[in-house]
């Protein structure tokens, strides 16, 4: 993905529906200028009181136009909307796709990922609110002042004129103040943002130590901040839309002007003076597009951002067979990210069935160890021998079939405690998966709620307790049966206590498996399981 | 959704001038568009009939046309300006609110979620502001105007636009009420189609384990276009009211149109009238089509300012405002059959606790994780109200007093610590601003952080300090505070043991009542004795 247009471009199946919406919303813009246009020369022409008859055209061509805009724009929505659906859904496969390969985002992508979502949604505003209505209004005015040039070239060259900065000038003026507006914003906005957070978080504290009355003159200031940005760049907001009344305006007092003094019917001119002002209608939307073209361009800069990652590895073009043994060793691994080495010249021997535990300060590369040995991360020195087998010569999905990994937080999925455990090992019984919630010592508790296997756990397991959550994920770990357990941190996110409880049944289940364990507290590892300590520092 | 929020209004200053600002705007507005279009109609009837000159006229249009551009500039200026005022007085006020709400309310979920509302949120109040507020207004004047004045000369096509113009909010409104569960049903398939997606991308590391990314691709289409391919079915039927505004706005056009044509062909009526009559039809429907089209715009900032409602119309519990609280120091603090549920769970999270705390003794509440042992002491804060049972203190219940003064009893180091952005003093300084850089350093020698530097910078939720730093600068802010009672929540984990001895001699040394949360034996050895919490027998975690 070398541009975020390669994200959102559509597919050639979809092109034609765009298009097919553009030329729909073009007849239904042009019907809400031709309904005005045909009025001003019915009603100039049926004051020369003509006979009835000469009138019937322009009689039924003004109901035409008038059912016409109505009928168009029903249909184009609808166009519309189904194809920038279609887009929506390629370019959230898309997005899935680049994800798949980049692998595990590193911590510096966080926010980006939590923002996704809805910076993908933005495809749809790309599509029916910037370039749609923009092309729409752009081509509609463009036939319009065709029109007008074909009755007197003159008023037709200064309503192009008005037309060029309606469409030129207005868009850059309001997305230009926008953007400077929010640069001057953003800072006193972000402020806002962190005092509020840490207000909220930090509650109970400011409660108990009666410090509401100082909390909240603290948050009045930065707010105070806040609103005087925003009030400043007030005067400048509604200078696009401004610029576009003086712009249509314009234009019809230059046909008044201009076709005045032509030697042109009556009911040509009137057509003259009268048709620009339905511009206004086609034109109107132009400043909101621009204004939300930019938020657009930002959240795909943003998912763009996110996906332009290399892929984190290559796979071997021809992968060896995987090995029988279950050693795992490291040699000298170097590891890194752009900003440098994170590992350089560890060296571990994990036999089959062994335990180690590698503990170390946050940012020692614990976390980086474990993306190496599931093969989610490329070494940039050394190796990591399974049987004697680099596992660069392996395939991923080949490593992970035998090393499998609980982090801190494991994803759970919102669906049924039975849909999780099976993402593992599909198609199995219903005794396989209570023997692992068992051995996974949850089996208790799932058997005590009212839906058993099929309770749904919530968006990222927010029915269950923490501890609950890490035991799901691990009895889906279980289930799947990989030999090698690496267990990152999983006690992070849990008390002291509800920790040192996991941990005794993560290492009693294990059973025969090799486990590695990386976490900051060591002290909460059973005292009776013989490990070997790692310290990385 | 109500056109226009009372609450808005009673709430925040702000949004009353704004509404005035723009009523006189919308009414210059409408005079405007009628000055224009019977100058546009003298203009063109003047040169069709009598081939007079147009210079007049251009110029009395281009002082028009300035000024509506100036109305228009005026207008988002002063909604800009209002809705900063607004989201401004809002956000104290829910903040206010929220905070003495209490920690209890504030838990879980909802502390993120009012974070986003307070700051993205409040922003879709722009929009609401800025095109739909004025346009309502504007629909509310122009169109009486313009009619008006359409009436002095025309009766017939005065009366067409007065008869059509009230359709549209009547179909609009019929049409949206057929539709509403439809589009509801429509909202959810896409709400849930979103979630698929944030579901598949947050699990991806976990699909990649267990060999099951590679698929999801393809799963995602698939998804995507079977919800695509149902919600355009109800897409159809919710289109139809916008399509009835459009439809009706023009055809009505239309209709004063032929209708004025054919009034002419018979000689009922003068060019300029008919001109007059064409030019302002147009404008008499345009505000209420734009307010159609603004309302779906708008009404994230709707929603939004609903959410803010329902957090400031949320009761405050109600508590005595006695301020003569016992002095701790020599009255014991009791508690009797204490019981708190938590709302949404069935079990209690403390069930019929009994504790009496003396003045001057250390006493350790210990029990399983999950029995109650951080709600007892957040029942003592006036953190949670106990559904059942009693805290007494010199033979008044805790409830009689004003929570702030009740508070000023104790301090409190909370199991994970909140602190501030600023340096270790600010932090330690939180409950007694006033106190001196010796006797802050004091408290954090006591705590045993003496080695902290009282201008070390700390971060955002305590980044760039150690969990086992965060701790004992919240142990000197507990400990710098007169409070007679400390209330402290597992002070030593994460310590090693030396550190933990120093500061088991550090809180011994103050002579001051204890009532702390222990697990590790140093700790429950340093107590006088020991109170066990919750006896229930716990499943998992």
């Amino acid at each position: 993905m070398s541009t975020p247009w390669q994200l959102v471009r559509p597919e050639p199946s979809v092109r034609w529906r765009l298009v097919l919406a553009l030329v729909l919303g073009v007849a239904a813009a042009g019907s809400a200028v031709a309904l005005l246009a045909t009025s001003a020369w019915l009603i100039t022409a049926a004051s020369a009181q003509p006979p009835i008859l000469l009138l019937l055209v322009p009689i039924v061509a003004v109901r035409a136009f008038g059912v016409g805009r109505g009928v168009f724009r029903y249909v184009e929505r609808l166009v519309g909307h189904d194809a920038a659906y279609r887009v929506l859904g390629e370019t959230r496969a898309r997005v899935t796709g680049r994800l798949e390969k980049i692998g595990p985002t590193s911590q510096r992508k966080g926010d980006l990922l939590a923002r996704l979502v809805l910076d993908v949604d933005a495809v749809l505003d790309l599509w029916l609110r910037v370039l749609l209505p923009v092309a729409v209004a752009a081509i509609t005015a463009a036939a319009t002042v065709a029109l007008l040039a074909l009755l007197l070239p003159a008023a037709g060259a200064a309503v192009a004129l008005a037309v060029l900065i309606a469409c030129t000038v207005v868009p850059w003026l309001t997305a230009h103040t926008a953007q400077r507006a929010e640069r001057n914003i953003a800072g006193a906005r972000g402020d806002v943002a962190a005092t509020t957070t840490e207000t909220l978080l930090t509650a109970a504290d400011v409660l108990a130590y009666n410090a509401v009355d100082s909390v909240l003159d603290d948050f009045s200031r930065h707010d105070a901040r806040l609103a005087a940005a925003e009030r400043r760049s007030a005067w400048s907001t509604g200078l696009g839309s401004a610029l576009l009344v003086v712009c249509i305006g314009g234009a019809s007092i230059a046909a008044l002007v201009l076709g005045s003094t032509a030697n042109i019917g009556g009911a040509v001119f009137a057509v003259l003076v009268l048709t620009p002002l339905a511009l206004a209608d086609v034109l109107g939307g132009i400043p909101a597009a621009a204004q939300l073209a930019i938020r657009v361009r930002a959240a795909l800069g943003r998912v763009h951002e996110l996906v332009d990652t290399p892929d984190a590895l290559t796979e071997p073009t021809d992968p060896l067979p995987l090995p029988t043994g279950r050693d795992l060793q490291v040699k000298l691994l170097r590891v890194g990210y752009d900003d440098g080495d994170v590992l350089d010249g560890l060296s571990l021997d994990m036999p089959a069935g062994s335990r180690v535990v590698i503990t170390g300060p946050s940012g020692s590369g614990k976390s980086t160890l474990a993306a190496v040995l599931l093969r989610f991360l490329e070494p940039r020195g050394g190796e990591v021998l399974l049987d004697g087998v680099d596992l660069a010569r392996l395939e991923g999905d080949q490593v992970r079939s035998v090393v499998g990994l609980l982090t801190q937080e494991s994803h759970v999925f919102d669906t049924s405690i039975r849909e999780n455990l099976l993402l593992a090992k599909p198609g199995v019984s219903d005794l396989q998966l209570w023997k692992a919630l068992y051995r996974a010592r949850l089996g208790m508790f799932v058997e005590k709620l009212p839906d058993g296997l099929d309770t749904m756990v919530g968006e990222h397991g927010a029915r269950l307790s923490g501890g609950e959550r890490q035991r799901l994920a691990f009895a889906r770990l279980l289930l799947a049966d990989r030999d090698v357990l690496v267990l990152d941190e999983p006690t992070e996110h849990l008390d002291e206590e509800t920790g040192r409880a996991l941990l005794a049944d993560l290492f009693a289940a294990a059973g025969d498996r090799t486990v590695v364990l990386l976490t900051h507290r060591p002290e909460l590892v059973p005292p009776h399981v013989p490990r070997q300590l790692v310290c990385l520092t | 959704m109500k056109p226009l929020d009372p609450r808005l209004l009673r709430r925040a200053r702000g949004a009353r001038v704004f509404l005035a600002a723009s009523v006189l705007i919308g009414v210059a507005s409408g005079v405007l568009i009628v000055v224009q279009a019977v100058l546009l109609a003298h203009g063109i009837t003047g040169v069709v009939l009598r081939g007079s000159g147009v210079a007049g006229v251009a110029l009395a249009l281009a002082l028009v046309v300035a000024g509506r551009a100036l109305l228009v500039w005026a207008q988002e200026v002063v909604a800009q300006r209002a809705a900063a005022a607004v989201k401004s007085t809002l956000r104290r006020q829910v903040l206010e609110h929220s905070l003495k709400l209490g920690p209890v309310w504030l838990s879980g979920e909802r502390s993120s979620a009012l974070t986003t509302l307070l700051t993205k949120g409040l922003d879709d109040l722009d929009p609401y502001f800025a095109r739909y507020l004025p346009q309502l207004v504007l629909a509310s004047t122009v169109p009486a105007g313009v009619i008006g004045w359409m009436a002095t000369g025309d009766l017939i096509a005065a009366g067409t636009v007065l008869v059509t113009l009230p359709l549209i909010p009547i179909f609009m409104a019929l049409i949206g009420w057929a539709t509403q569960a439809r589009s509801r049903r429509r909202q959810h398939a896409l709400a849930v189609l979103a979630h698929h997606f944030a579901d598949v991308v947050g699990g991806l590391t976990t699909l990649k384990l267990f060999g099951r990314a590679k698929a999801q691709e393809s799963a995602v289409r698939r998804v995507t276009d079977q919800h695509r391919a149902a919600s355009m079915g109800s897409l159809r039927l919710a289109f139809l009211s916008s399509f009835a505004l459009e439809l009706l706005a023009s055809i009505s056009v239309a209709l004063v149109a032929v209708g004025v044509g054919l009034r002419l062909v018979d000689g009922k009526l003068g060019l300029e009238t008919a001109l007059m009559v064409l030019i302002l039809a147009p404008e008499a429907y345009l505000p209420l089509r734009q307010v159609g089209l603004q309302f779906h715009a708008s009404a994230d900032g709707v929603a939004a300012s609903e959410e803010v409602f329902r957090v400031l119309e949320t009761p405050l519990p109600v508590r005595g405002d006695r301020t003569d609280v016992p002095d701790l120091r020599v009255s014991p603090l009791q508690l009797y059959d204490v019981t708190v549920r938590y709302p949404g769970r069935d079990e209690p999270a403390l069930d019929g606790f009994d504790l009496e705390l003396r003045p001057g003794e250390v006493v350790a509440l210990t029990g399983p994780s999950g029995a109650g042992k951080s709600t007892a002491l957040a029942v003592l804060l006036g953190f949670v109200e106990p559904e059942r049972g009693v805290v007494v203190a010199g033979g008044s219940a805790a409830d009689e007093f004003d929570p702030a003064e009740w508070r000023r009893q104790f301090a409190w180091v909370p199991q994970r610590p909140g602190l501030r952005l600023g340096t270790v003093a600010d932090n330690v300084r939180l409950g007694c601003p006033t106190a001196s850089d010796d006797e802050v350093r004091l408290a954090l020698i006591t705590a045993g952080a003496g080695e902290l530097a009282l201008d070390k910078p700390v971060g955002e939720q305590g980044q760039l300090l150690s969990g086992g730093q965060q701790r004992r600068v919240a142990l000197a802010r507990a400990l710098i505070t007169d409070a007679p009672v400390l209330l402290l929540d597992e002070p030593t984990a994460g310590l090693d043991p030396d550190a933990e001895a120093a500061v088991i001699t550090g809180l011994r040394s103050t002579g001051r009542t204890v009532l702390m949360v222990a697990h590790r034996p140093a700790l429950i050895a340093a107590a006088d004795r020991t109170v066990s919490v919750g006896t229930r027998e716990l499943v998992n975690a």
